[in-house]
């Protein structure tokens, strides 16, 4: 028999006009919100017709954010793994240290289009929110970030940047006080100063078109990372390696490859202390399909469902839900999915650290750390791993989780 | 014809009283209803209480974690549905988020709802574009099904709200969450006008609708009005909920 369908057609194209990815994304809020989405769809689609908004978005992020950024071959580790070449895109180069500017100043850039002067948002590790009170300061618009209070003593140094950048950050006290909480305070201004506001959303989740919104935005990632490994290498990588919170540094990286069957798509979660529900982000292995912030996705919940509470030692992986894209990948076999824990990740940081001199966020060295333990079975393939951000936020949280490096361990100086 | 669509063909204008189910505990729950409706409330809203609650505000958040606190699942909100069918005849409608109806499954809450002395649902997150499924489960089973319009809502999505609401539609007042407002949204009587032209269904007021004054204001161009954040407050103090709704009653009355 003739294999007559093309297995992969179709795959990148979504989502349909109304947001589904197969079954998954969607509209799913109050109607309140619904005009606000249409509109805001309508007006993202016009503003990627018009060659003048492309064209500032381009200039700010080669000559402010720092594009294109590097594709490394990291020699001294393939070598001391002596498996398959490792590649590091580096993400973690761009201004603000992480991915995240990539969406931040193309939504900044639609909500000025749009005529509105006020932007709200939502943080986890803080990044996301750096990176849009950073694009606020620069197109002159108003700020108001959103964070959970456990978030916020973890990345202390980011709150600090966000209002050193005229951000105001607004703490979040509700629920488990991490991402989650924040997208629902997000959301509730939202509704409430919709007129006025932009809701500028950081990662590929919620209602369409923001999960096909944020992705088109990280897509300079995957197509980056493509045309430099062909350059370099002269074909394509065996594997892609992100890490994977709502999913948007790792569909911004596999979506350019996802038509490229060859190439295996490979998206980390955080597997946190245990595979107990509450222990962990890992949604494909714990959760069931579900309904959270306008998107029906994996979510983590329990049989009532009820949102579960999740933990990560990264708050960026930190969340219930994996964006609606990941969860038709992943069902369709185009993407695998595999998670790392809160010391796996510490292990693999530490070891790139060590032996390329970068040192990872905590939400890339889960990508890294699993990356790691695939090359030395992998001679003569080629990987990418998407270093999605550096690790300067987490130094706090390197001292607390490796004390035996910390100025008084003897250690240290071994 | 359902308990809804009978009530609001009572001739008055039709008080409706949202209470979350399972705060400050199941077993409380009827006894409340039961105040409300003695006081003159015609219609209940049961909220199943829900994790990430994002369209209400404080006072029905901490409503819902009280509720959750005290094992209230969707299953258990039926199970006081059933226990309020015993004594009482007043229409009760379902008002919940998605994901604990996703989890349940439509036609298990549809069977369930149906037995359980349920009138209709309301799904607070639902889009009438993600509900064709829905109202085709909802409506065999016989239960109506409440959409919201709002004043962001254009013409043609009110359209589309009005074609897919059976019982009444529930009209928000204005942009935000759930909670009490000193002053009352103007924008109201418009968004009313633009859904008469476009329904026979009854309109029912709501959001920030905390006292009888206010209550005959709203409901001065509609068929009723919802009163719900000042009632949840009202049971979180542990006031008297029977004098309240006579308040709230004698205000619409005039």
């Amino acid at each position: 028999m003739v294999e007559t369908v093309e297995p992969l057609a179709g795959l990148a194209s979504g989502p349909d006009t109304r947001g589904h990815f197969g079954p998954y994304g969607g509209r799913f809020v109050p109607e309140t919100l619904m005009s606000p989405l249409e509109e805001l769809e309508e007006a993202y689609l016009a503003a990627r017709r018009d060659p003048a908004f492309n064209a500032e978005l381009d200039d700010l992020l080669k000559n402010y954010a720092g594009r294109p950024t590097p594709l490394y071959f990291a020699k001294r580790l393939s070598e001391q793994l002596g498996g398959a070449r490792i590649y590091f895109k580096r993400e973690d180069l761009l201004h603000t240290g992480a991915h995240k500017i990539n969406n931040a100043l193309g939504q900044a850039l639609l909500a000025r289009r749009m005529g509105k002067r006020r932007i709200i948002a939502e943080t986890g590790a803080g990044q996301h929110g750096v990176a849009t009170a950073t694009a606020c300061a620069l197109l002159g618009l108003d700020c108001v970030v959103y964070m959970g209070e456990e978030d916020m003593r973890r990345q202390r140094l980011n709150v600090f940047r966000m209002r050193l950048l005229g951000a105001q950050v607004v703490g979040v006290t509700v629920g488990s006080k991490t991402l989650k909480d924040a997208i629902s305070e997000a959301m509730r201004d939202w509704v409430t100063n919709v007129n006025e506001t932009y809701y500028l959303l950081g990662s590929a989740l919620g209602a369409h078109p923001y999960p096909m919104m944020v992705r088109d935005f990280h897509r300079c990632i995957g197509i980056e990372a493509r045309e430099q490994i062909l350059a370099a290498e002269g074909r394509l990588p065996d594997a892609v390696f992100a890490c994977v919170g709502g999913g948007s540094n790792a569909i911004g990286i596999f979506h350019p490859f996802v038509e490229d069957a060859g190439v295996r798509l490979i998206g980390i979660e955080a597997g946190g202390r245990s595979e107990k529900l509450g222990e962990h982000a890992a949604r494909f292995s714990g959760g069931a399909p579900g309904v959270l912030h306008g998107a029906y996705s994996y979510l983590l919940q329990d049989g009532d469902g009820q949102v579960a509470l999740t933990h990560s030692v990264s708050a960026g992986l930190d969340y219930a839900l994996i964006g609606p894209e990941h969860a038709w990948l992943h069902d369709r076999g185009r993407a695998e999915y595999l998670n790392c824990t809160d010391s796996h990740a510490l292990e693999g940081a530490l070891q790139l650290s060590r032996t390329e001199g970068l040192i990872p966020a905590l939400e890339s060295s889960h990508a890294v750390a699993i990356a790691l333990d695939q090359a030395p079975a992998a001679k003569g393939q080629i990987f990418i791993v998407n270093l999605s951000g550096r690790g300067d936020k987490d130094i706090d949280l390197y001292r607390e989780n490796l004390p035996e490096l910390d100025i008084n361990s003897e250690k240290a100086s071994a | 014809m359902t308990r809804i669509e009978k009530v609001f063909k009572s001739g008055r204008k039709v008080l409706v009283a949202y209470l979350t189910a399972g705060d400050p505990n199941p077993a409380a729950t009827p006894e409340l209803v039961a105040a409300l409706e003695r006081g003159g409330v015609d219609l209940v809203e049961l909220g199943v209480p829900f994790s990430d609650p994002i369209a209400d505000g404080p006072v029905i958040q901490a409503a819902s974690a009280r509720a959750l606190a005290e094992g209230t699942t969707l299953a258990k909100v039926l199970e006081i549905a059933r226990t309020i069918r015993k004594t009482s005849d007043i229409p009760l409608l379902l008002f919940t988020y998605m994901n604990p109806v996703v989890r349940y499954g439509f036609e298990a809450l549809a069977r369930d709802a149906k037995a359980a002395g349920i009138d209709g649902c309301l799904m607070t997150d639902l889009s009438v574009e993600e509900a064709d499924d829905y109202i085709g489960i909802m409506r065999d089973a016989g239960l109506d099904t409440v959409f919201l319009a709002a004043p962001t809502s254009t013409p043609r999505r009110l359209e589309l709200v009005a074609k897919y609401s059976s019982g009444f539609v529930y009209v928000v007042s204005r942009n935000g969450v759930t909670g009490e407002r000193e002053q009352l949204s103007a924008s109201v009587g418009p968004l009313l006008e633009q859904l008469r032209a476009k329904t026979t269904l009854p309109l029912a007021v709501g959001f920030g609708i905390s006292n009888g004054e206010q209550a005959r204001a709203s409901a001065e161009h509609g068929d009723g009005v919802v009163v719900g954040s000042a009632i949840v407050r009202l049971i979180e103090q542990g006031g008297d909920l029977e004098a309240f709704a006579r308040s709230l009653r004698e205000g619409l009355d005039g």
